[in-house]
This record gives C-alpha cells, sequence and structure tokens, in this order.
C-alpha cells in the first residue's frame, strides 16, 4: 500500500491532483449557486427553500456570536464561504474514482500508482492558504474596526507584564495559522489512510460506517473551521 | 537500531502518547456534558452541539500528533 503525504504531481510541475480536484470543487460550487441564484421568488421552490434554510441557519449562528446585525451582515459571506468550501470538498474526496482512479507512473526507478483526484483538503498546500486567508481577515477586520487601537493587544509598553502578554498575543496570531491548517489537513488526511488501510484489510461491506465516519468529520471540520474563524474575527473587533 | 525500525518505534511511539490527554479531555467534556444535560434534560439539543465542537478541538491534538507520526512514518 503506496500512501504519499504530499499531494502528487500530474503533467507539469505546479498541478498537483489536490489542485484539481479543487479546481472541480470550485467549479461545482460556483455553477450550483450561480443557478440557485439566477431566480430567485419570494415564493421559493423545494431548491430555493434548502439553500435559505442553510443560510438562515448560518444567519442565527453568526448573530448569536456577535451579537450585532452590522457586524453579522459583515462576516456572514466570509465565513458560510469557507464553510461551503471546505464541506463540499471534504464530501467530494469521499466520492469513488476519487484516490482510485489515476495512471502509473515511473519514478525512481520503480512503477508508482498516481492517483489523479485528491482530496483537497488532504494537502498542506490547500489548508494552509484557507488558514492564511482566514487569519488574514481577522487582522483586517480588527484593524477595520479600531483602527490603530488593534495593535495596542499586541505592543502595549505600560509595564513588564502587559509587554510579555503583548508579546504572547503576537505569537498566538501565528498559532493560529498552523493549528487551523493542521486540524484540517490533519482529519482529512487521516480520513483518507483509515479509508485505505479498512478497504485494503475488508474490502466488502466494512468500509461503509467508516464513510458513515468520515462524512460526519467532514461536516465537522467545516463547522469547526468557520466557528473559530468567526470566534476570533469577534474578539478582534471588540473593544478591551 | 536501525533507522527503520527506529522510525516505526517512534512512529507508533508518537501517537500512542499523544493520544492519551485528548482521550481524557475528550472523557471529561462528555461526563461534564451528560452532568449538565442531567441537570437540565430541556438544554440536551444545545450541549449537544457545543460538546461535538469542543470534542472536535480536543480531538485535533491527538490529529496533530497522527500527522506528526505519519510524517515520521512517510518521510
Amino acid at each position: 500500500m503506496e500512501i504519499s503525504l504530499a499531494a502528487e504531481k500530474i503533467l507539469t510541475a505546479p498541478i498537483t491532483n489536490s489542485l484539481l480536484t479543487g479546481l472541480v470543487g470550485s467549479a461545482v460550487i460556483i455553477i450550483l449557486f450561480r443557478a440557485l441564484a439566477r431566480n430567485i421568488t419570494p415564493r421559493p421552490g423545494s431548491k430555493q427553500n434548502v439553500a435559505e434554510v442553510i443560510v438562515d441557519y448560518f444567519l442565527n449562528l453568526t448573530e448569536s456570536i456577535t451579537q450585532n446585525h452590522q457586524k453579522t451582515l459583515e462576516f456572514l459571506p466570509l465565513v458560510m464561504t469557507f464553510f461551503i468550501f471546505i464541506l463540499l470538498n471534504n464530501w467530494l474526496g469521499l466520492l469513488p474514482g476519487v484516490g482510485s482512479i489515476g495512471f502509473n507512473e515511473l519514478k525512481e526507478g520503480k512503477e508508482v500508482f498516481v492517483p489523479l483526484f485528491r482530496s483537497t483538503n488532504a494537502d498542506l498546500n490547500t489548508t494552509l492558504a484557507l488558514a492564511i486567508f482566514s487569519v488574514g481577515s481577522i487582522q483586517y477586520y480588527g484593524i477595520k474596526h479600531l483602527r490603530l487601537g488593534y495593535f495596542k493587544k499586541f505592543f502595549d509598553f505600560s509595564g513588564v507584564i502587559p509587554c510579555f502578554v503583548g508579546f504572547l498575543e503576537l505569537i498566538s496570531e501565528f498559532a493560529k495559522v498552523i493549528s487551523f491548517s493542521f486540524r484540517l489537513f490533519g482529519n482529512v488526511f487521516a480520513g483518507e489512510v483509515l479509508l485505505a488501510v479498512i478497504t485494503s484489510l475488508v474490502p466488502l461491506i466494512a468500509p461503509v460506517p467508516f464513510y458513515a465516519l468520515e462524512l460526519f468529520v467532514g461536516l465537522i471540520q467545516a463547522l469547526v473551521f468557520t466557528m473559530l474563524s468567526l470566534v476570533f474575527m469577534q474578539v478582534a473587533t471588540q473593544h478591551h | 537500531m536501525e533507522e527503520s525500525v527506529m522510525k516505526l518505534l517512534a512512529a507508533g511511539a508518537t501517537i500512542a502518547i499523544g493520544g492519551i490527554a485528548p482521550a481524557i479531555g475528550i472523557g471529561m467534556i462528555g461526563s461534564k456534558a451528560m452532568e449538565a444535560i442531567g441537570r437540565n434534560p430541556e438544554a440536551a439539543g444545545k450541549i449537544s452541539s457545543q460538546v461535538i465542537i469542543l470534542v472536535a478541538f480536543a480531538e485535533a491534538i491527538a490529529i496533530y500528533a497522527l500527522v506528526v507520526a505519519l510524517i515520521i512514518k512517510f518521510i
């Protein structure tokens, strides 16, 4: 059994199989939501109803954290995009064919199987990009709401202890990037490895409960990423 | 000891030791949640959704250990 920690390259250098899956996932999201947004009616049909239920759920969730309608409308599009992108890509990675359709390639004299698709979030580059974007937007909203007062959290020279606390706060901003990216990458990649191991041990029926588990984990991780971004944004935009 | 043997041992030890703390943490979260639901059964829905997220946080620590173990094993 071959398990590769890094995403495998297909075609030319910068194109990896996880990037390809990510592009497919993005295309699916864009087409799906463009189609949903095209004909919005005051009396929603079944498709629009489902979409409205999801948006309404997130509106309430965001409202319960921010306690401020203005901020809710500001944060909602971004965090919901995170949620939909991560959720759809996690679930796309579980489809049959992802990780099993591919070609053999000669690498260092050995034939190595290279899958054509690989779950996007099972590649540290994708999750790192998501994490940097999330933490970047946290800083952006902090500066936008508190202006220069935002930096008082990090650089407070009124005493030895506030100075040290500010230094720790500064480090924790960088730790956020690492914890965001490794949490998502670890969960999705561990799921892939788990499924590969179970499938190679018992190919019939036994993987089914694990697929159910992975569906659940994909949802939970998308929710955790969203909630954490939201809470950090809320903390960053609050006066102390 | 050979390097490959050492690597296997290190990978196993990483996830074995790294799994202890999150296991205890998840157990504590679960026990407190059950206690809370027992005291206020109406809040079960609210509590359980919070618990799932908190368990995911505790689990993340185990996942870090797993990532390190996988890095040791496969690189």
